[in-house]
């Protein structure tokens, strides 16, 4: 029997010092215990909502950073711990950020390595024959953020069907969701909001429109995964991970978000969880109350890829660029559309304008409403990272509100066996 | 006057504000006092002001945050375990402590 007392014994196994005070519920851990929890909630998430079936090929958007290298060693730890039958993949986007991308490269690369994940990288110069370095050379550092976020959605798309897989997977974590739930709150941003709240989009199962959309699924298994424990994670397992900010992006508004959110934090434990939950209730009751117009689906004129508007994002975008007119888009996107529209109306013409590099067949579009893109900070891949609109909204926040309360009642009685009995 | 052999170290992007050094040794005064309070044995709120005001090397505000701690969203270890577990900033530095900074503040 323990002859001294314990100094902060673990709250589970009650026989080793805790390591950890976990944000969402305050226990205290050690270390054995914490990842075995941290790696059971994701797996119970991945169950609960059906993320993933047997024989899936899947990719996991990998950039080097905390959030997907982590995601990408407790996938591959929990596809044979549990033995899901996934083929998985590493998929990443060089944006061509020389200082920046180039070396979280490298780290995905190692990644690679480390766990024995094939890897493809595709790249914005070989996609759209522009590198992010050469746009910030035309257009400067205003805006710049579109491109990125606009590209970089189509980037992951087309990848995804050079690797013939079937599902991707991101590292948006809960503290990211939050941040982009009061961010498309307070810029009134419902489409957005419906959008970011999902674990999983993009079901073609439930797609009864009949048109022909992207097969792959886009899926957030860190949902309900704290930032601050991915990162004690990351540094308990002593995971290698790449970490500069992007030199483009100062993303002040997301920084004004994520500091007001983690003030709250301070005086209110369980805020983050608070507003996923408000984000994915008021998804609901819109989808309830459809007077908000939904965008409705269809295919770009230009390069067959998913898109709301006859001219998708992407094209438009690239059309400024290549055009010399690199504003092209980024502001009054609807008026330029209208007048796009217009003068092959006047022309007599249907076919779209010439471009020299006109994206390739088999992706979708990102930007869902053109008046979402006249925002500055729609930049990270948070925003941007589940943008797709579909009819099944209605079912899935009906089950993300399901999952969420059922998944929050389970953690606060998951039960654990002893790790450390002597 | 007496002092305390402590390792920092800084991860995440911390190091970024330390002239890119992962690991320094520091030898700091066991005890503090000025103005505002008596003299009293080296706490967390000490050593983050004296490593602000001593090693930061750029762009303080991104180390610092309100109130005499480190900025929301930065981690803290005291030898390998949460702060938050040590009494945060109120805990007691010992000589040969390990305490660990890590930023989540950069992307994923």
């Amino acid at each position: 029997m323990p002859s001294k007392p314990l100094k902060n014994p673990c709250n589970l196994c009650q026989s080793v010092r805790a390591i950890l005070k976990r944000p969402k519920t305050g226990q205290q851990l050690c270390k054995e215990c914490f990842f075995h929890v941290f790696e059971t909630e994701i797996h119970n998430t991945i169950v609960d909502n059906k993320l993933f079936k047997r024989g899936d090929r899947v990719a996991i958007g990998a950039s080097g950073g905390k959030d997907s290298t982590v995601l990408a060693y407790v996938l591959k730890l929990l596809n044979d711990r549990y033995d899901y039958g996934l083929d998985l993949m590493l998929l990443s986007i060089d944006e061509g950020i020389t200082g920046y991308r180039d070396d979280s490269l490298e780290t995905v690369k190692r990644n690679r390595d480390q766990y024995q994940i094939p890897l493809l990288i595709v790249s914005y110069k070989e996609l759209y024959g522009w590198s992010m370095d050469d746009i910030v050379k035309e257009i400067g550092r205003k805006n710049n953020c579109t491109f990125c976020g606009v590209f970089r959605r189509q980037a992951l798309d087309r990848g995804a069907i050079m690797l013939n897989v079937d599902h991707i997977v991101t590292g948006h974590n809960a503290d990211d969701i939050a941040e982009t739930v009061l961010m498309n709150i307070l810029r009134g941003d419902l489409p957005r909001l419906q959008r970011c709240t999902s674990i999983i989009t993009n079901d073609t199962s439930e797609d009864s429109s009949g048109i022909e959309t992207s097969k792959v699924l886009r899926s957030k298994p860190f949902k309900y995964t704290y930032e601050k424990e991915i990162v004690m994670y990351a540094y308990f397992k002593k995971l290698d991970y790449f970490s500069t900010e992007c030199i483009y992006s100062p993303n002040a508004y997301r920084g004004h978000a994520r500091v007001f959110l983690k003030d709250l934090e301070q005086v209110r434990r369980t805020s983050i969880v608070d507003i996923i939950h408000s984000g994915e209730a008021l998804s609901a009751s819109v989808v309830a109350n459809t007077t908000t117009k939904l965008p409705t689906l269809t295919t770009c004129t230009r390069c067959g890829y998913i898109s709301s508007n006859a001219l998708c994002k992407a094209c438009l975008l690239l059309e400024g660029l290549n055009r010399g007119l690199p504003q092209l888009g980024v502001g009054h996107s609807a008026k330029i559309r209208r007048q796009h529209e217009e003068r092959q109306r006047d022309s007599g013409t249907s076919t779209p304008l010439p471009t020299s590099s006109s994206p390739v067949v088999g992706g979708e579009e990102s930007t869902v409403l053109a008046a979402t893109v006249t925002l500055p900070s729609s930049t990270s891949s948070v925003d941007t990272g589940n943008a797709q609109t579909k009819d099944g909204l209605d079912y899935e926040a009906k089950v993300v509100v399901t999952h969420m309360k059922d998944l929050e009642t389970r953690i606060g009685q998951l039960q654990m066996p002893s790790l450390h009995s002597t | 006057m007496a002092t305390l052999n402590i390792n920092l170290q800084f991860s995440g992007g911390m190091e970024l504000l330390f002239d890119n050094q992962k690991s320094i040794n520091v030898q700091i005064p066991s005890t503090f006092s000025d103005k505002a309070v008596e003299k009293h044995a080296t706490n967390m709120r000490d050593l983050i002001a004296w490593t602000a005001e001593n090693l930061v090397q750029e762009r303080p505000e991104l180390f610092l945050g309100n109130d005499g701690s480190v900025r929301s969203g930065i981690l803290v270890l005291v030898n390998d375990a949460d702060w938050e577990l040590e009494g945060e900033l109120e805990y007691e530095v010992q000589d040969g402590d390990e305490i660990v900074f890590i930023s989540t503040l950069h992307g994923g």
